[in-house]
């Protein structure tokens, strides 16, 4: 039998993200980001964090602004919509976060050694170009087999990843749909996993479509319920992009006085999911609900 | 059928054009953040209906998204997807061989046409200016068939040599991508704000090919940091036409992307 790992998520931080932790965040990138775990991150004043992910859209830029980061391993860290973050680009140019410089395919052929259980996996891009130069976990080889140039990618291996998903059991088995980035790679190089739900449901939901499982609960160290975990990001049959969230934080990370007010209202005055809907408010939540459904045709996988 | 011109369009409205011309009927796209979405966008609903979009989150599109989006990740861009994929998916198909064509922006650009998004000033001194990375940008500029670049034209970012390649052009020019190991590709057009900059076959040094309407050759030298080659046969950049910008206006109906200003 398995055990069941529900949790608040108040707890699951608590638990798995330790100072110190190297944590996998936004692995799906600009969908489902989970910004209810890092803003409880924030709030738990966690210390010296290495954040791992390919884009991170501003969630890292957060953390970052809370003091809780040392050092980044990641292919692009910004506002997607706007271009650059204020906090990441304070940290670094004040000497005060160590980044490792991936691209998109760096960082995923990382995580996907780790979840070989291998030292490194070999590409075909960044050759010629300075990310050599910023990233110890590049190096040249030549292929045994054809004598070609190729990178060398070094395994990274998260302490934990952490996912925000549609459905979860309280066993950790969680299903997820739409864009996944690298959370596979992720998911399976990391020690524990964190999973953030929009739902918690029966088993039977989630059996009924092993397809859609994207990391089983066997391997996840706690599941917590947080409906709009991953708002101002998208999650797929649930609610829209906020822009407006994303274009405001724009403004209201520009100082660290403007960042500070900003996480005063957003992050530390927020003591539960409620308190966070209701800053949200029914308004903004009704505006950016999913409005045309778009169901999947039944699959049998009967026998 | 004669197409006619517009008369009043942005300069972002031109550059969208531009980029949806150099999309073929039946390419793999990969399409990047801002104006490439838009470019797609155009390119897919007028002469390339059989073009495939590919976006690095994990989307492959064989059709326009069904309303406007501002980021790749809207969830009108995955309605009725051909497929929804893990990035290492899509990073395979790029790293065989199998991606015509790819768009990315910078802040810095040189003469050979790598790329600088990460920092500006020198990475082993005091850093003056960090930017966000590379994102796929890398990873396009290295294994993509060919790259179009897309920037704002200003001295400051037209530079002879970059701070920092994030994404590889043609390094010191000549064979040097052969020499560094990169399979295949390179930048094949840089769309500015002034012009189309295009690269010598044999030195692959950037080449101003056309100027756009009421801007002058001079203008565009004074805007690039190092002496600017011109093409013997330089011609001005077509406008849109009527029938992109009512598309495009569709696809952008706030302006978000392609106002002035």
């Amino acid at each position: 039998m398995s055990d069941v790992k529900f949790s608040s998520l108040e707890d699951a931080v608590s638990r798995f993200v330790p100072d110190g932790s190297a944590v996998a965040l936004g692995t799906a990138q600009e969908t489902l980001i989970p910004f209810a775990a890092g803003h409880e991150i924030m709030r738990q004043k966690k210390r010296n964090l290495t954040l791992i992910g390919p884009i991170s859209d501003i969630l890292f830029d957060q953390i970052i602004g809370a003091g809780c980061v040392a050092r980044i391993r990641a292919a692009w860290v910004g506002n997607v919509i706007t271009g650059s973050s204020y906090n990441f680009r304070r940290a670094v140019e004040a000497g005060d976060v160590e980044m490792e410089d991936h691209s998109n395919l760096t960082v995923s052929m990382a995580l996907r050694a780790g979840a070989m259980g291998i030292s490194f996996m070999p590409a075909r891009t960044a050759l010629g170009s300075d990310l050599f130069r910023t990233n110890g976990s590049l190096k040249t080889i030549t292929c045994p087999f054809t004598g070609d140039t190729l990178t060398a990618v070094a395994a990274i291996k998260p302490d934990v990843t952490i996912i925000h998903v549609q459905r979860a059991d309280a066993y950790g088995n969680a299903h997820s749909w739409g864009n996944l980035g690298i959370t596979r790679e992720a998911c399976l190089a990391s020690r524990h996993i964190i999973v953030t739900a929009e739902e918690i449901v029966s088993p039977e939901v989630i059996r009924s479509d092993p397809n859609r499982v994207v990391i089983p609960g066997f391997k996840v160290s706690a599941v917590a319920h947080a409906p709009w975990g991953a708002h101002p990001s998208p999650v797929p049959g649930y609610y829209n992009r906020d822009h407006d969230a994303f274009i405001a934080y724009q403004r209201d990370s520009k100082t660290p006085e403007a960042f500070d007010r900003w996480k005063a209202n957003w992050v530390d005055a927020v003591r539960s999911n409620g308190e966070y809907l209701n800053l949200l408010g029914e308004k903004k939540m009704a505006e950016l609900a999913v409005k045309y459904h778009a169901l999947t045709e039944v699959a049998d996988y009967g026998y | 059928m004669a197409i006619k011109p517009a008369k009043d369009y942005t300069a972002a409205e031109l550059m969208v054009s531009a980029a949806a011309r150099e999309i073929s009927d039946g390419d793999v796209v990969f399409v990047g953040m801002r104006l490439p979405l838009l470019g797609f966008q155009l390119a897919k609903s007028t002469h390339a209906p059989n073009a495939i979009g590919v976006y690095e989150l994990g989307i492959v599109r064989e059709t326009a998204a069904p309303e406007p989006i501002l980021t790749m990740g809207d969830l009108p861009n995955l309605y009725h997807a051909q497929w929804l994929a893990d990035t290492a998916d899509l990073m395979g198909l790029l790293q065989q061989g199998l991606v015509d064509l790819s768009f990315i922006g910078g802040a810095q650009v040189d003469r050979y046409g790598n790329l600088n998004t990460s920092y500006i000033g020198d990475v082993d001194g005091p850093i003056q200016t960090r930017l966000p990375g590379s994102g796929g940008a890398c990873d396009l500029a290295s294994l993509a068939k060919r790259h179009i670049i897309i920037m704002t034209h200003q001295k400051r970012r037209f530079v002879p040599r970059v701070d920092y390649i994030t994404s590889p052009g043609y390094g010191d020019g000549y064979d040097w991508r052969q020499r560094v190991g990169l399979p295949r590709g390179g930048p094949s057009t840089v769309i500015t704000t002034l012009g189309l900059l295009r690269f010598d076959p044999e030195s692959k040094e950037m080449v101003l090919a056309s100027v756009h309407p009421g801007v002058t050759a001079e203008e565009v030298r004074a805007n690039t940091g190092w002496p600017l080659k011109t093409a013997d046969d330089l011609t001005e950049t077509p406008a849109p036409a009527e029938e992109e910008l009512r598309a495009l206006r569709q696809f952008d109906p706030q302006g978000f992307w392609t106002s002035d200003g």
